[in-house]
């Protein structure tokens, strides 16, 4: 399995640690409520270093990009990152990925991105697949810097202090690079929990210091490690997909209410074509929240049902620990898919009633 | 009850059996370790009084935050009593799972012959 620069310090620390996507996380520390909680409220620490981080040293990258992403990334400012997916000619979505227009420090300007830590080796495969000579300068730099999220209402003015450097000024999905302790470290504002917070890039060596920096200046505010767990019950809350459960390559973008990541207008990129044949098809299914009467969660592939007929399938299911009820999202039927309809979810034979809901469940106040 | 009286399947779920009215009635519960390696329990899916439980087969399900678990019956009979007020406060189950936190009681007919005693599953849960 491998290992995050991180990995020790988790396992040293009380991590129960599991397999996920080939790398040693921790799921939890000691309770994934008290994680959730801390980042809702003060702030979290998330070790994220198994995400594939991919630098572009050529300038040609941002042609290469532009042919392979959903989202137009020709033209991104200095400084701003764009959420998009990745698609094979058919539409099916290989990635989720975000894609980073960044001042290095010796004022170079360079592509970089960060991919989903199951789909690295298939991305790099892929842009190797259609840029063969290289000529976008793909570095894989996974290995040599470790990333670690800081989410949660007390995150930025804390990651501001200790940087020295505006951080709080920042907008939302930007980065820049600063120097730390004579290293250069990637901030950016950007996450996956519905709390505001950073996520940042590291030299591999300078990671445990970083960390431990971090949690000792915000102790007495609460701030505290957080597990995969907590990731995945923060992101379902704030209504963010996720690869293998709302994003596959067997779905086609179209199919499920992924407008806001694609821009059609005169582009061209792989996948195309098969989305506006599929925007112009039958099969749409619109991705919706579900709120569970009781406190059974529904989880993933439980079918949502309508008179005894199949309408729809949830992709990912929890019990909230904000909301304290259970909350799912599922991809279903159009006709079945305003707020407030109600229907039912068969929860391994037993059908239980649930509302269709506004999503997200959670934004922050 | 004590941990050390119980008699445990590898899957956690523990067993205490007695003679009540001339029937053998069995107790039963998930263990300490189980519930402290679940962490976060939201939910329960418990049989029905009536209902027939088979050794080493599903009884119910217990849900934590993280993932759903199913529980294994310890003993072949027909479910006599079941514990479904826990449902409304599942901390019993962290603050005293032999005992307030018992969930089913079942007329038995046979025991699994898989049970372990303590200290043989406590093994298992060390070796974990």
């Amino acid at each position: 399995m491998q290992k995050t620069p991180l990995t020790d310090w988790h396992a040293a620390h009380g991590g129960k640690m599991v397999d996920f996507a080939g790398w040693s996380m921790p799921v939890q520390y000691d309770s994934i409520m008290a994680e959730h909680a801390a980042v809702r409220c003060q702030a979290g620490l998330f070790d994220v270093s198994h995400m594939g981080r991919l630098r572009f040293a050529s300038a040609a990258a941002e042609s290469v990009l532009e042919g392979l992403t959903t989202r137009k990334i020709a033209g991104t400012p200095l400084g701003k990152i764009r959420y998009s997916l990745m698609c094979n000619e058919h539409g099916g979505i290989l990635d989720d990925v975000l894609v980073y227009r960044l001042r290095e420090l010796d004022g170079g300007d360079k592509f970089w991105m960060v991919v989903n830590a199951s789909n690295r080796e298939k991305i790099i495969a892929w842009l190797q697949r259609h840029d063969p000579n290289n000529q976008a300068g793909l570095e894989d730099r996974t290995f040599a810097t470790a990333m670690i999220a800081v989410q949660g209402p007390l995150a930025v003015p804390l990651v501001h202090e200790m940087l020295g450097a505006d951080i709080a000024g920042m907008g939302y999905y930007t980065g820049q690079f600063v120097e730390y302790r004579g290293y250069p470290l990637l901030v950016s504002r950007t996450g996956y929990t519905g709390e505001d917070g950073v996520e940042l890039i590291a030299p591999s060596e300078n990671a445990v210091s970083l960390w431990e920096s971090i949690l000792e200046k915000g102790a007495m505010a609460g701030f505290r490690p957080a597990g995969l767990g907590a990731r995945d019950t923060l992101r379902l809350e704030a209504a963010m997909p996720l690869y293998g459960h709302e994003l596959s390559e067997e779905l086609n973008p179209a199919h499920a209410d992924l407008g806001f990541a694609i821009n059609l207008k005169d582009r061209q990129f792989v996948g195309r074509d098969a989305i506006v044949a599929a925007q112009n098809g039958t099969g749409i299914r619109r991705r919706v929240g579900l709120e569970l009467e009781g406190r059974r969660p529904a989880r993933e592939h439980c079918p949502v049902m309508m008179d005894g007929q199949v309408v729809g399938m949830v992709t990912s299911g929890t019990f909230a620990p904000t909301l304290q009820k259970p909350i799912a999202m599922a991809y279903i039927d159009p006709a079945y898919a305003e707020v407030g309809r109600l229907v039912e979810v068969d929860i391994r034979g037993k059908l239980h009633p649930a509302t269709v809901v506004k999503l997200p469940f959670y934004s922050r106040p | 009850m004590n941990a050390e009286d119980l008699k445990y399947l590898e899957s956690h779920e523990w067993v205490s059996v007695a003679q009540q009215n001339g029937q053998q009635i069995a107790t039963i519960g998930i263990s300490a370790f189980a519930v402290e390696q679940l962490g976060d329990i939201v939910h329960m899916e418990l049989p029905s009084v009536g209902d027939s439980v088979t050794a080493g087969e599903e009884f119910g399900e217990v849900e934590s935050v993280k993932a759903v678990s199913s529980m294994y019956s310890p003993v072949n009979g027909e479910v006599v009593e079941v514990h479904s007020a826990i449902v409304d406060d599942l901390s019993v189950l962290s603050d005293d799972p032999y005992e307030k936190g018992w969930l089913l009681k079942v007329k038995v007919d046979s025991l699994s012959d898989g049970l372990l005693d303590y200290a043989t599953y406590k093994k298992q849960c060390e070796s974990h």
